[in-house]
This record gives C-alpha cells, structure tokens and sequence, in this order.
C-alpha cells in the first residue's frame, strides 16, 4: 500500500488520457461533491456529456464551480483530462486566485489498457488517434508539471499501483486550529536576547543553559508556550543568543515562531544569494560569523523551515508577522507569504522615505484575533481584533508579550537603545473610531447575527435611509453606543370606552407564562439615552442626534456626573461609565416645534372652526330646520377639541437652560465590562432612585407598581392604578416582566407593552377617536409588524451592549445600533 | 364657510344654488358628509352654510387640520354640491345668475395667511383675515397659519364658487389629492374668464396643480417622525437645477475650470445633489469617467434622471470610509463640508484626503463674511437651513492648511462669484493638490 499526501486545502487536477481511470479513482478516493468533472459540466450545458463542440463552455463552468469552492476553502478535484499545458496553467491561476496548493495527480496508464476501456464504453467512439494525441501531451507535459507551479505531483503509471494507492489528507502547514494553547505571544525580538530572557521570565518561564551559561530552552511549569511573531534576528545585539534559545524552545516544543521578513532575508544572505546588506542584517551576519559553521547551518536550516503564519485554538488566533487579512488566514500561495511577512504598502513613502503601510487592520472585520509586529509602535493596542506586538525593543521601547487567551499585556523595558530608529515610535495608528468604519459596515442588506436571538435581518432600502441619518444627525459613533427599542402597545382593548387597557396586558404576560410584572408610570417627555462618564459623555435622542447643544449638554452630563458620584455608582458598579435609558421632560424641551405646527395648529384650527359651526347649526335649529344629528356631533366634537388641546398642554412648559428640565432615568443599560439585562427591574429602579435622593430637582424618580398577573386582586389593583395615573390625561404606564430578559415558550417574550390613557391618546389618534364609531374602526389595528419589531429592535440593542461590553470592535457595535435605526424606518403605524 | 347675499329677495339665493333654504342636505363626498344648510333665509339676508364632515379615521396615520381647516377638500366638497351654480346655470333666475350681487363668504379657519390679499382682492374681494393664535395658553408660541377669513364683494354668485374653488386648494399649504391630469383643463375651464388676468395667475397654477400622489411616507420620513421631527426638516434638497441661480452657476463654473486646468480624467462628486455639476461635467470629454454619491437617496434619484447613464451614480457617506471612492483622479465638494457637523469633520478628511487620497480636491464653501450683503438674511443666520457652518475666509484657510498639512497635500484659494472689495467672494473655493512622493 502506498499511502500519498494531499494538503486538505487544495485544487487537484487528475491528469491522465481519456480510459485511465480518473473518474473511477475520483470516486474512491473524494466524495462527490468534491469532484467536478469535465464531462460533467458538457453534460450541464449541453446535455450530452460527449459533445466535444460545448468543451469551452464546459470549461467556463467547471471553473466558476471550482472557484466558489475554492473561495469557500474546501478541497476541489477537477476530473478532466489535463494533458494540455495552457489547460493546467488555467488551473493553476484559479488555485492562486485563491490562495490554495495546486496538486497534480497523474494518471499514466498502459495504452491498451485505455483503449480497451473506451471500446467498452458505447458512448466513447473516438478513434486511437485521439488517445495517441492525448498520450503524446501527456508524455511533453510530465517533466514541466512542478515548473509550472504544481505544489505536489503524484505519478501513478499501473493499474496495480492505483489500486494500492490510499490518499492521507494532511493539514496545512498553517493550520494548527488544534492546538488551543494557552500562549504567550511575544513581538519582535530582534536580537535583544537579554530582553528576551528577562521577558520570559517574567512570564513565568524557566531558562535553561549550557555549560557556557547560554540559554537554550525554556519552558514554562504551567506548559504555556511561547509563540514568537517573527523578526528575532538583526538590529540587536545578540542575534545568534536569540536564535539558540528560540530554537532550543521550538525544538523542545515549548514554543512556536512564524517567519518574520528579516529571517526571510538572513536565510537568502547565509545561503550566498545576492541582497542588500542593510537594516541590520550586517550586524547578524557579524555575530554569526563568530559561531561555529554547525550553528551557522542549524539557524538558516530554522529560519528556512519557518512557515508563513498559523492559525491556532479553533481558528480564533492567527499569527502572522506583518498581519494577516482575513481572506489569507488559513491559506497558502506566494502572496500569502508576501503579505504575512511583509504586508502591503501604499506604494506612498512617509516624511522620512520608509513605505506607508496599507492599514490593513482597519478593514479587518475577522473572526479570528490576529496577532503581529513588523512595524514598531509606542503601545500594544487592540484594532478591530488586531494587535501589534512589535513596541520597538531594539530602538530602546519595550519587548511585549500577550497571554492568550487571558488577553493581559506583559512588556519589558529595552536595556538601552540598540539601534537608531529611523522614524521616532508612534502610535498604533492615529486611529479615531469613524477610522474603523466602513460604509460597507452598515449598507445594503444585512444579516446581523445576535448570541441571543439568531440572525436579524435588515433590508437595504432601510439600511439607505439609516445611513442618511447617521451621516447627517446622529453624533460620533464612538459614543452612540444603543439606540432605544420601539415599544408595543397592549393588544387592544374591547372595551366600549377605550382602546388600550391594563387588562390585556396583564392577561397577555400570564399568557406567556410570567407572573411577576412591574408597571412603570410613563413620563411623557422624550426618549433620551445617557452615556455618563467620568469625564465627559453624550446625551442623544433615539435616532441618535444630540439632545442639546454642546453647552447644555455639559450642564445635563454634570449634574448627572455629581449625582452618581454622590450615589456612589462608580465604584460600586467598578466602571467609569454609565450608558443609562432615560426619559426627559417635558415633552415640549425637544418636540416643541412639533407640538406646534402638528397639534397646536389643529387645535387652533378646530377651536376657531367647530365653534363658528355650532352657531351656524344653532341659528338653523331656531330657524325649525332639522339638523338636530348634525348639531349633536356638532357639541360633542367641540368638547373633543377642548379635550385634545387640554392633552398635548400638560406635557408643555417652559424650560430655560437646564431650568424646568428633568431627567428619568429607568434602565442601566451597560458599564464598564457589563450589561444588566439580567437584572430585575427593581433593581434598575431602586439604583436610579439613589440618583434622584442625590439631585431630586433635576432626577425623576419613576412610580411603579408590582402586580401578579396570575392573581386577580393584585390585576384589579393595577387596574386601579392605572385609572388614577390616566384619569387626569398622564400617558400611562409600561408592563414588563420583572425579571427583565425572559423567555417564554415562544422565545423571549416582549420586553414590555405600553398602556397608554385614553386622553393621552387623542393626541397620537386625532381628538375624536373617542367617537364610539371611530373607536370601533381603530380596535381593528394590526399590532403584530409592531410586535415584532419591538422584539428584533430590543435583542439588537441587547447584542450591541454585549459587544460593547465584551470589548468588540466599534464596528461590531456599530453594526447592531445601525440596525435599530434602520429598523425603525421600516412601515409601521406610527400611532402604535 | 358660509355664503351671504343681502340682494333682495335675499332667499333668491335658494335658486341660485339649487338648494332648498327650509331644509337641510347632506352630500356624500370622497373625504366624508358635505351638509348644506341655511342659518338665516329671510327677505333681507339669507345665508347658506356649507359644512363638511370630514372622516378623521379615513385620514390616515397622523391627527390633521383636514376636519377643521377649509382646504382642497371643501373645494372638491363645494364643487361637486354647487357645481351647476358654479356653471352660472339657473332655470329659474336666469337672469340673477348673470347679476353680480352683494355677497359674503366667512370661512373661520382656512391657511395661506400671506396669500388671501393677493389671491382675492384682485377679483374684487375686499379681504378680512384675521390670524388665529396657535394657542392662547402659550402666546410666546404667537400665530398659526390660520386665518378667520371674511370675503366682502359685488358678484355672480358663479364667480364666487369658481374663486372659492380654484384658490381653496392654493391656500392649502398642505400636499393636495388632485392626482388626475385632467385637472388642467378644470382649472382653465373653472378659471375662464378670471384667471388669465389674474397678477398671481402663475402662483395659482402652479400650487393649485402641485400634483401630489397623496402623502408618500418614506423610510426617511419615517426616522424623522420617530424622532419627533417634522419630515420637511429632514428633506432639504439643494438647489433645484432647473431652476437656475447665478451664483451658482459660477461656482460650478469655477469648479469645471479648476478640473480642467488639472487634467484630471476620472472625477468623483462627493455630496453630488440633483447632480448640477456633473450635468456640466459630462459635456467635457476631457472627464471620462465621472461618479457622483450622495448620502440622501431621494437626491440620487432625482440625479439619475437628469443625467446620462455614463454618468455612475451611488449612495455613500463621508463619516464612514468608502473604499471604492479611491483611485479617482479629481473629488469635488462643492458646498458640501458646511452640511457636516464641526465634530465630525475629521472623520470627513479621513475619508477624502486620507481614504480617497485622489491627485486634487476641489472644496467649495460660503464665505460667512459676505452675508452682510445678503438683505434678506437675518444677521446670524446661515444661508440653508442645513447649514451647520459658515466659516469667514481666515476659518476656512485655517482649516484647509492644516487638513493639507496632516494629509500631505499643497492648498491654493480662489474667489467665486463678484467679490465684495471688503468681505471677499461670495463662495470660497480651496483646490488641495497632493503632493507627490509623500
């Protein structure tokens, strides 16, 4: 039995003239999808898999399926005779274009042997000639296969030996998606072995030495590995020191290391090639030279075995040099290696003629955390799940090292300056948070996966007008961190008198099977949500455009600084931020404008009109004409608009500067490194009440109501306590389960449903919605879209805080707050 | 409204509008009841009331003036209950119908405050409007745009119809229904006889046949009204193309010649509009490749069908990098940094001079110092309602030398438009030039 290696990433072209087997050995040896075959593809496009006249169409298709496997990353065998140069070389781009090995197996039978499985096959009545020709191709093209860019090539030239030939699929050299580690990363070394030693040992490795006290090993009494991303050599002082105590550790398996470009160049010098002795190359060469001829050879043999990058721990951890796009990750072809050891360059050059780098990390929207150096910056910092590790140890900054996956920085102080930098160190990047964003971020459709809810989707009409509003209104995405759920009414009530009652809700939380609910007053004032810090902060309506100016926004985010200072919320909650869901009143402090031209306006228009009408009316009643129905309406519609102008005015004042303002707060949504989803809202309400026992001028306190939705007395009281908030026009209240985030049967149940008062509502459905007629009509609204909106709109809400607290990438935040406000221009009834 | 005659026998007006003053009448119409009745039917005086009934659920999603304020509906609703008096036809009083007689029309709401004098007083109204307060309990939120409407004249009853009906859909500030193209030839038949004299003939056609196919919610309008905004405020477009403006016409001009002089090919609009410029651009051969993006769909659309489909055309915004904006030889922003909020005009650069990077970008922007010479614009003022800025011409050399500065680029400013010897050019053009080997 001979067994032959196939990487498990590859394209394999089966070689061979037509009756040597190539079919029968592609199936045996892949499954069926793995195989596209030429005659195959004829057959899709011309219904005959024989017709010669359709192979360039053929081709085309069989191309086009290979590649979106290729691209996909799985394994694609094309059975197709393959005896021809420009044929293969067609293959061989595609697997470049792709970055995966070209294979070539080849399948050189004895002439007869083919001919006579042609003449048994009816369908196969080409002539020997054409076996002739095709054999004589076969034969020119052997010798070339490897020249012409086949990674591996397989010969198979008997029957006897197809049949002994088992195929092993081994991992790319890349791959070690095994291996979880735990590791320590450590960046460029450089020749800085001191460094190097005082580094690992301070991550807890024990040094071992020979007899000249050199250190060849180390290993770490936990078994944690050390995983170095390249550049040991050149610059430094002790090139050879580095290399001996490198290899010692990737010898004893106690630690890994990718090629860096600067032990890609020593390899090229030690073997004799041509290169430009520069960028401390001169000094490695040096040092070398003083070791013995075996060192000498046991280092370049290391640096030449040194693969490009690996992936690691389930593909959550890749490390490269220079960075590793995702599309590379995993790969291997020439320009993988070129970009993991070198990256890619702008093709500009900077103030002080080195390359400006493509910043290929701000595009990185990967999985995988990647993990590099090559260029050296003053701090390690976390870009959209990169990092840079190189922080310039020869040019005198530190040697820096992250423990994965507990994701802690540990870094020591270069011992001097051993090499002049050209370029002073910078930061990573002059990145600011727009940096990070791509409008392919957030345009077209999208699919936004929750951990929570599955995936979300959001059409690319509604993705187009919430990028309008982003770009225009919203503030900086850097601090617009949650944009507020739409909410659900109670389903409607049948009721003669009204539309929404307390009692479907309550019946409608039983039914999904939560019992405990709390009901919230509702302010009627406007969404705000609160990002306190420290220092600073954001105060922003719910499409994400500031609530005030930059001045009255300091005085909002200072007096609410002081509050949770003297609530003591900082520590008590170890964050220095807040990001709270809040109400702010009155009403007319944002929407005054509205108020006034929407409904003032028609309150100043039925006021002067209905009255002018009731005269009319009266005056021909006296006269003896009947309009007695006409007159009646008449009355009643003029208390109607007394009604409605008497609604909208309660939630009017006038405010100056913070004066006549006020603040309720009612969920804290994150902090520091948490979300609070998980908590009942009782415990919300009790801390946001030590907010307003700090400031009760300026924090409102919110009124509330526990019921038992399974308990009839305890419904009725919230019956109760809903007329008496409603009676006199307030809004109404919110019913949510207390225990916040539940799910029921169905999945998780609504957050919560508004109960709005019958007064407060002639605002939203004009002043005589009252009318029973009217009523009866309205009862028959569809509240379902809004359901399931309000559900889609509160989980991407929950999974942006989770990324945000979890320390994604703004991006990945970015994504979920995008989504809600796309959502929200999806057609709903705005009266719901 | 009512209508009142005291021609005597003031109840002749019975006859001339065919209907009976002893009895009161209801009419559907499309938008709900239209009621006819008489309040005062005597020898001296006789008033017919025309109330409509209007049914606030059938309205749609939003609370409305329609079922208080007159508008296109009680023009429809008077139409179609009066429309043989409207046609001056009368059996019975032949010959009253061709009298002019004294009459009064009162309507207690009805819009378009700044309109009633010039609308009615040239067909011989005398005009009385006098403006209702929004409301009396917050008179610091001072009028709405109601007015108490008295209509005082000597003429056909018919004229006063056909005035009511064309002009009540023009003093409606609101989009109308009038969807039918046959709306024209009911106006010029309607308007026969007084409309082609009328000095505000033009205004009147123009707002009488402002075909609006109902009240389009879009998506954007949609996010406004969450917001608590009124959707026009969102919907700023810029200037209409087709309808000229000098000053603008030489910024584009300006612009063109800048792109020429550079040679540049291949040339991308950032913040495009109705797409002005590129209309302009696309009859130069020297631009090959043009690509205008905008961040407001509804401009893209209007843009798409003014110009030829060489010309791409995509949405895109400046505060997210855009990486298909790169490669092009030239970006113009003309009166576009002034729409971005001061604070997010870093990540603006980012993306233009950072991202983009093309060879040569062309900025236009007001010079805030020349609004002294704009009468009508209140001092403190910026000239668009989406303005965020102004910048004086120091502000903007300011900010373009230290944006050329950062991004590695060289800046040259020239004026655009007539400048004023003191405050400078109406606009402000800056043409970043990037320099090379950097």
């Amino acid at each position: 039995m001979s067994r032959l290696g196939i990487p498990q990433l590859a394209l394999i072209a089966l070689v061979g003239v037509s009756g040597s087997g190539k079919s029968t050995f592609a199936a045996r040896h892949f499954r069926a999808t793995e195989v596209v075959s030429s005659d195959h593809c004829r057959g899709l496009v011309s219904d005959d898999p024989n017709d010669q006249s359709a192979t360039k169409d053929a081709i085309d298709v069989l191309h086009y399926i290979a590649g979106k496997r290729l691209a996909a990353g799985r394994l694609t065998v094309v059975d197709a005779t393959n005896v021809q140069r420009e044929g293969r070389a067609q293959l061989v781009a595609l697997a470049r274009e792709h970055d995966v090995l070209p294979v070539a197996i080849v399948l050189d039978m004895p002439e007869g042997l083919c001919l006579r499985r042609n003449a048994e096959r009816p369908d196969r009545d080409f002539g020997a000639h054409v076996l002739r020709r095709q054999r004589a191709d076969l034969h020119k093209s052997l010798r070339h296969l490897e020249k012409e860019g086949f990674r591996r090539v397989h010969v198979l030239r008997s029957p006897e030996e197809v049949a002994e030939t088992v195929l092993v699929r081994e991992p790319l050299l890349n791959d070690r998606r095994a291996d979880t580690g735990p590791f320590d990363v450590i960046g460029d070394v450089h020749g800085c072995r001191a460094e190097l030693e005082q580094l690992l040992a301070e991550l807890g490795y024990l040094v071992e030495r020979d007899a000249e006290g050199r250190p060849v090993g180390a290993a770490h009494p936990r078994g944690r590995r050390a995983l170095f991303v390249g550049d040991l050599v050149d610059r430094g002082p002790d090139t050879p020191g580095v290399l001996r105590l490198v290899m010692g550790m990737v010898a004893a398996g106690t630690a890994m290391c990718v090629c860096g470009n600067h032990e890609q160049k020593l390899v090229r010098a030690l073997r004799g090639k041509k290169v430009t002795v520069a960028h401390g190359l001169a000094e490695s060469l040096a040092q070398l030279s003083a070791e013995s001829a075996e060192f000498r050879k046991l280092a370049e043999q290391f640096c030449y075995d040194l693969v490009s990058h690996y992936v690691l721990d389930g593909g959550k951890l890749v490390v490269a040099h220079a960075g590793l796009p995702e599309r590379f990750q995993g790969r291997a072809s020439g320009r993988v290696r070129s970009f993991a050891l070198y990256g890619e360059s702008t093709g500009e050059t900077d103030e002080y003629g080195l390359p400006v780098r493509y910043p290929w990390a701000n595009d990185y929207r990967g999985a995988a955390a990647v993990v590099y150096g090559h260029t050296p910056v003053l701090d390690a910092e976390w870009v959209n799940n990169t990092i840079c590790l190189d922080t310039g140890c020869v040019f005198g900054g530190r040697l820096t090292a992250l423990r994965y996956p507990e994701g802690e920085l540990v870094s020591v102080a270069a011992q001097q300056v051993w090499c002049e930098p050209v370029r002073p160190l910078q930061p990573v990047n002059p990145v600011r948070p727009d940096d990070e964003l791509n409008l392919t971020d957030v345009l077209g459709k999208r699919v936004v996966e929750t951990a929570e809810h599955g995936r979300i989707t959001v059409r690319a009409e509604n993705a187009a007008a919430a990028l309008e509003v982003m770009s225009r209104f919203a503030i900086e995405p850097g601090s617009l961190l949650y944009l507020p759920p739409t909410m659900a009414p109670t389903a409607t009530s049948q009721r003669a008198d009204v539309l929404e009652h307390p009692e479907e809700a309550f019946a409608g939380y039983l039914a999904a099977g939560v019992r405990e609910v709390i009901c919230e007053e509702k302010h009627m004032g406007s969404r705000a949500v609160l990002l306190v810090r420290r220092d600073g902060g954001a105060v922003h309506t719910r499409t994400g455009r500031a609530f005030f100016d930059q001045r009255l926004t300091d005085q909002v985010l200072a007096r609410l600084q002081a509050a949770i200072s003297a609530a003591g919320l900082w520590s008590e909650l170890a964050t220095d931020w807040l990001l709270l869901d809040a109400e702010l009143l009155p009403w007319s402090a944002k929407a005054e404008p509205l108020i006034r031209e929407q409904y003032a306006a028609v309150g100043a228009a039925a006021s002067a009109a209905l009255p002018a009408a009731l005269d009319m009316l009266r005056a021909a009643a006296d006269r003896g004409v009947d309009v007695t129905d006409l007159l009646q309406r008449n009355e009643s519609r003029v208390n109607n608009a007394d009604a409605f102008r008497a609604a909208y005015r309660r939630y009017c004042w006038p405010t100056d500067g913070l004066r006549g303002m006020r603040v309720a707060p009612f969920q804290v949504l994150a902090s520091e490194g948490r979300t609070y989803h998980d908590r009942p809202h009782s415990w919300h309400l009790d801390l946001l009440n030590r907010l307003s026992t700090a400031d009760p001028e300026f924090v409102a306190t919110t009124d509330n109501l526990l019921v038992d939705t399974g308990n009839p007395d305890s419904v009725a009281a919230g019956v109760r306590w809903w007329s008496e908030l409603t009676e006199d026009g307030g809004e109404g209240m919110v019913v949510k389960p207390m225990a916040n985030l539940v799910r029921g049967k169905r999945g998780v149940v609504q957050p919560g449903v508004k109960v709005r008062g019958r007064e407060y509502l002639r605002i939203i459905y004009g002043p005589d919605y009252t009318e029973p007629a009217n009523l009866d009509r309205l009862r028959k609204r569809n509240l379902g879209t809004k359901r399931s909106l309000a559900l889609r709109e509160y989980m991407l809400g929950i999974e942006g805080l989770r990324r945000l607290t979890s320390g994604e990438p703004l991006w990945r935040v970015h994504e979920c707050v995008f989504a809600v406000l796309a959502l929200e221009s999806e057609p709903v009834d705005p009266r719901l | 409204m009512t209508l009142t005659t005291t021609a005597r026998p003031a109840t002749d007006l019975g006859f001339l509008l065919h209907k009976h003053p002893q009895r009161a009448r209801a009419f559907e119409v499309s938008a709900g009841t239209a009621h006819v009745f008489y309040p005062r039917a005597d020898e001296q005086e006789c008033t017919v009331a025309l109330l409509l009934e209007v049914d606030p659920i059938a309205l749609g999603e939003r609370v409305s003036d329609r079922p208080y304020a007159a508008s296109s509906l009680l023009a429809v609703a008077l139409g179609s209950v009066f429309r043989t008096a409207m046609n001056g036809q009368c059996e019975q009083r032949p010959e009253l119908a061709e009298t002019a007689i004294p009459l009064r029309v009162h309507i207690p709401a009805v819009g378009g405050a700044q309109l009633v004098h010039r609308l009615f007083e040239p067909l011989g109204w005398q005009v009385a409007a006098t403006p209702l307060p929004l409301d009396t309990e917050f008179e610091q939120w001072g009028d709405s745009p109601y007015v108490d409407l008295r209509l005082t004249g000597e003429l056909r009853v018919a004229d006063a119809l056909s005035h009511l009906y064309v002009l009540l859909p023009v003093l409606d500030g609101s989009k109308h229904y009038w969807v039918d193209h046959t709306e024209v030839d009911k106006l010029l038949r309607v308007g026969a006889g007084w409309l082609a004299a009328h000095p505000e003939r033009e205004l009147i056609s123009r707002r009488y046949l402002a075909h609006q196919s109902g009240f389009v919610r879009t998506a954007l309008a949609r996010l406004a009204e969450s917001d608590e905004v009124a959707p026009q405020e969102w919907d700023t477009p810029e200037e209409d193309p087709a309808k000229p403006v000098p000053l603008a016409r030489s910024r584009r001009q300006a612009v063109l010649e800048v792109l020429r002089e550079t040679g540049a090919k291949r040339v991308v609009e950032l913040g495009c509009g109705p797409g002005a410029l590129l209309r302009d651009l696309v009859r130069d051969k020297q631009f090959t490749e043009l690509l205008g993006v905008d961040v407001s769909v509804r401009a893209l659309q209007l843009a798409r069908e003014r110009l030829p489909e060489q010309v791409e055309l995509r949405q895109s915004a400046l505060t997210y990098r855009d990486s298909s904006l790169t490669g092009y030889d030239a970006a113009v922003l003309m009166e576009v940094i002034e729409h971005v909020d001061e604070e997010r005009l870093p990540a603006l650069e980012r993306s233009v001079f950072g991202s983009a990077r093309p060879a040569t970008v062309v900025v236009t922007t007001p010079n805030q110092e020349y609004n002294a010479r704009y009468e009508t614009l209140v001092t403190g003022r910026f000239r668009h309602a989406d303005h965020r800025f102004e910048w004086t011409r120091a502000q903007f050399a300011h900010w373009a030398d230290s944006v050329a500065a950062q991004y590695g680029y060289t800046v040259s400013y020239l004026p655009v438009g007539e400048p004023d010897p003191v405050l400078g050019p109406p606009t402000q053009l800056a043409v970043f030039t990037r320099q090379e080997g950097r």
